[in-house]
């Protein structure tokens, strides 16, 4: 077991419906956590509308995959990046995503959060860290 | 190939899992489980029932490590290994576990 674990970020830009990149992000990240990686997701642009509370698809006629984003701390995703810009573009702040959480073992499960917000200069320097950059 | 529970035909895909997870009834597994030999204990319907819940809330079931992890938390850590679990579901938990609860393939299972 010497590979190098690498570090995965998977870049999500756009809104949750329409297309179908933000279903198929999620499921490549929830794959791609069974395996030993070190994995990031960054939400920039309409991307970030993928982890807004209370979404109904009823509409539509799609499943609503929402409630997916809060088992990725079951799947140790630990490192949700949200572009602070993007909110604001949109009128978004903190409170109209989701709390996602992860539970630290060694501190008796307890629950930690796992979205960080970050300025567009951040989350250019996380872009340029990242071993591979999954964009979707 | 559909499966009859109680008098009630239940649509599967081609590997066996029900094609429409609302349908679920407890039969369901039971009947299952006959085809398969085995015998559901209590420590298979905590399993069953526990994936159940899961997908309820998070709309996915969960990888083999992530139920895992879960069982022992919520079971005991003695449950919460592999072993265990492929004790009571000799051909994996996800796989067959899932398949008696109703749910689809896990994400990720090959």
């Amino acid at each position: 077991m010497s590979e190098t674990i690498k570090n995965f970020l998977y870049l999500n830009r756009k809104a949750p419906y329409g297309t179908i990149y933000a279903w198929e992000s999620l499921e490549v990240v929830l794959i791609g956590a069974a395996f030993d990686q070190d994995v990031s997701l960054a939400f920039v642009d309409d991307g970030v509308y993928q982890l807004t509370k209370g979404q109904d698809t009823a509409g539509i006629g799609m499943k609503n995959f929402s409630p997916t984003y809060a088992a990725l701390g079951d799947y140790e995703v630990k490192k949700i990046f949200v572009e602070q810009e993007s909110l604001d573009e949109r009128g978004l702040t903190l409170d109209d995503l989701q709390h996602l959480v992860w539970e630290d073992e060694d501190e008796d499960y307890a629950e930690k959060d796992s979205i960080k917000l970050v300025s567009r200069a951040e989350m250019a320097a996380i872009m340029d860290d990242a071993d591979v950059v999954f964009s979707f | 190939m559909p499966i009859e529970v109680n008098g009630k035909t239940f649509e599967t895909d081609e590997e066996g899992y029900l094609s429409d997870i609302n349908a679920w009834e407890p039969g369901v597994a039971e009947v299952m489980s006959k085809e398969d030999d085995l015998e559901l204990t209590d420590e298979h319907w905590d399993i069953i029932n526990y994936l159940r819940d899961y997908y309820e809330e998070y709309q996915i079931a969960p990888a083999v490590r992530v139920l895992t992890k879960a069982v022992g938390k919520k079971f005991g850590k003695d449950k919460g290994n592999s072993k265990y679990l492929y004790g009571l579901f000799p051909y994996g938990p996800a796989k067959q576990a899932c398949r008696y609860a109703g749910l689809p393939k896990p994400t990720g299972c090959v």
